[in-house]
């Protein structure tokens, strides 16, 4: 059969996990990753990347909100899904999903969200008109007190949740690594490294995730970028990265160095099938170049603008690389056959239910739902500080 | 037992629901079927495979496997002196319609049917997220196609490769070790169709079943016992360079 190497065992021939199974673990990551920056500012005091905050968290609700999708459209009965919450087998990983997936969304981002809007919304259902009145109305759950001591309990309130949400962002996307990382019977995912390596893996694509929308979107209003607030995102990107890629250099070398009975079939397909996508992509334009990049800016002093663009390059690069990375572990680790005897091709699709235009489309819907959240929510330190004055 | 209006109430839809998965759950009916008197594996004799593919193709009438998708198939190893660790494995077609005229080029040619092991310990059964794979008491690994998602999580975690998702049906689909027909006293259709004898259904459970002498004079192996599945298919004669 064509796109087969040496052999498969016949069922393997045709892959199980498509492109959408590679976005699930970057949409989850770009959340996870997301809400770790806004956390730097609510907990560890990081008054730099203050005016990203709420565009963070507005950014992990966005991405959230899509994570389940490409999942849900990947089930041959998507109808049975909720059979997950109501009879979740109790040994597998993936049957925990639902309950951490609505933990998340639920108990953590939304609540957050409505805890630091909540003045905000109180302010917006007094001041609009009509239809926006009525939704803001109803956003306000019926608590319109916004005295002092009120607010000072949302804040309160706001800063447990939040540290109850750092925990949960790790076990939102460490979760996920352990789905691929505990299956023993394909050596390219079963390492115990897989959930840390997700972890940070998501960090650094959220982080730079935040960084890149919160560049173009102020540049879109013509508005003047906070350069104290991208140089301390682009910082803590650097370090996050450097952590990230050593864990997966780790990783790579114990396997090179063990070299057990899978290394011959993992490493020709490294050289062949994954060359582009693990090696140029992923190890070289997506991690490499944005690392040198952002280490320049750490060691020289480099004017701002010269700063923007490395860091407008080095953002998008990175989200590239990230997405390789998610490619390379789905899609790689169904290359090879389980004999460790021969290699098949994942063939895309364009326009079917697990195809390019779907998978383009749910990449691109978190950013459309990001845009109404944003009109609805302002999340600029501008706005903010003017209904802050109305109030007082 | 007292029961008031209001628990009744919350009883009935209860019982409404758990209803629909027992009799989605229950095997069709064999009266006379103990299931805690039987634990079912299978003996594979190597040195008695002459790869026609009748089993292929007995599997695929009985249980109406699509084409291009297999519950059972057969692989010809060809294992040169030279390199003992690389063998050349061909499958067309899943051994169905047989295979090409060896070479006679030095080395060893065999053939090795492959189908579900039936694990004890399977890897799959564990990771469904609705249980919708499980282990019968009397040792089969079966799937309920009534109940299964279609997440093909299953189908990453089986170490052999046995397991596809049905074209039509959209559910994972595998070998059931015939058990319509094992519950019912016959064997499976391909140790039916099998004209050497090379598969053997065998039940550990029965005393007086052959497979416990045979284990006790030959060396048998299982396929990857590295994986610790507690799989039940054992292989005669089993080459180390099968994978």
């Amino acid at each position: 059969m064509s796109g087969v190497e040496g052999f498969m065992y016949p069922n393997e021939i045709e892959l199980h996990w498509s492109v959408l199974i590679v976005l699930y673990p970057y949409i989850t990551g770009l959340v996870a990753g997301a809400f770790i920056l806004a956390s730097l500012e609510r907990v560890f005091n990081v008054e730099a990347v203050k005016p990203t905050y709420r565009l963070a968290l507005l950014t992990a609700l966005s991405f959230l909100l899509v994570a389940p999708l490409p999942l849900q459209l990947h089930l041959g009965h998507p109808e049975r899904s909720p059979e997950m919450y109501f009879t979740p087998h109790s040994t597998s990983a993936m049957a925990m999903f639902g309950y951490v997936y609505l933990w998340y969304l639920m108990a953590v981002l939304v609540f957050e969200i409505w805890l630091d809007y909540r003045r905000d919304i109180v302010l917006l259902s007094q001041k609009t008109k009509g239809m926006t009145r009525w939704i803001y109305t109803i956003m306000t759950l019926g608590s319109s007190n916004i005295s002092k001591r009120s607010l000072h309990i949302d804040e309160r309130v706001g800063w447990v949740v939040t540290l109850v949400g750092i925990p949960s962002a790790f076990l939102l996307h460490g979760y996920v690594g352990f789905i691929f990382g505990s299956i023993k019977a394909n050596p390219w995912w079963s390492s115990p490294l897989m959930p840390v390596v997700f972890i940070f893996s998501a960090m650094v694509s959220g982080i730079a995730g935040v960084m890149v929308i919160y560049m173009a979107t102020t540049k879109l209003r013509g508005r003047k970028i906070d350069m104290r607030c991208v140089d301390t995102i682009a910082m803590y990107l650097f370090y996050t990265f450097i952590i990230d890629f050593s864990l997966e250099m780790l990783d790579l070398i114990h396997r090179i160095y063990e070299a057990d009975e899978s290394f011959r079939s993992l490493d020709f397909m490294v050289h062949s099938k994954l060359f582009f996508s693990q090696i140029v992509l992923q190890i070289g334009l997506g991690t490499l170049v944005p690392l040198i990049l952002l280490g320049l800016t750490q060691v020289a002093k480099l004017p701002e603008l010269a700063r923007k663009r490395i860091y407008s390059f080095a953002g998008a690069l990175t989200l590239i690389g990230i997405f390789a990375m998610r490619w390379n572990v789905v899609i790689g680790g169904q290359l090879f056959s389980k004999s460790f005897l021969g290699y098949t091709t994942y063939k895309m699709s364009l326009v079917t239910k697990e195809g390019l235009i779907v998978a383009v489309g749910l990449t691109l819907l978190p950013l459309g739902i990001l845009w109404v959240l944003v009109k609805l929510l302002p999340p600029w330190p501008e706005d903010h500080a003017t209904q802050g004055a109305a109030a007082d | 037992m007292n029961i008031s209006r209001r628990q009744m109430l919350i009883l009935l839809p209860a019982a409404a629901v758990a209803w629909k998965s027992v009799l989605a759950g229950t095997p069709e009916s064999s009266p006379n079927y103990k299931m805690s008197e039987h634990w079912w594996s299978m003996l594979i004799d190597i040195s008695k495979c002459i790869g026609c593919g009748n089993c292929v193709r007995a599997c695929q009438t009985e249980n109406d496997v699509p084409d291009g998708y297999f519950r059972t198939w057969v692989e010809r190893y060809h294992v040169s002196d030279e390199n003992m660790t690389n063998p050349e494995v061909i499958s067309p077609d899943g051994g169905k319609e047989g295979f090409p005229e060896a070479k006679e080029d030095g080395g060893k040619y065999f053939y090795v049917p492959k189908l579900c092991n039936q694990c004890a310990d399977s890897p799959c059964t564990q990771v469904c997220p609705v249980g919708a794979t499980f282990v019968t008491p009397d040792g089969a690994v079966l799937v309920d196609q009534t109940y299964c998602l279609g997440c093909a999580y299953c189908v990453q975690a089986c170490p052999y490769g046995c397991r596809y998702i049905h074209p039509q049906k959209k559910v994972v689909d595998k070998c059931t070790l015939c058990y319509h027909r094992i519950t019912k006293g016959l064997t499976t259709a391909c140790c039916e169709a099998c004209p050497t004898g090379a598969r053997q259904l065998a039940d550990l459970k029965n005393p007086n079943d052959p497979i416990h002498a045979f284990l006790k004079t030959h060396s048998v192996q299982v396929l990857k016992p590295q994986m610790a599945t507690g799989a039940k298919v054992f292989y005669n004669d089993l080459d180390g360079s099968v994978r």
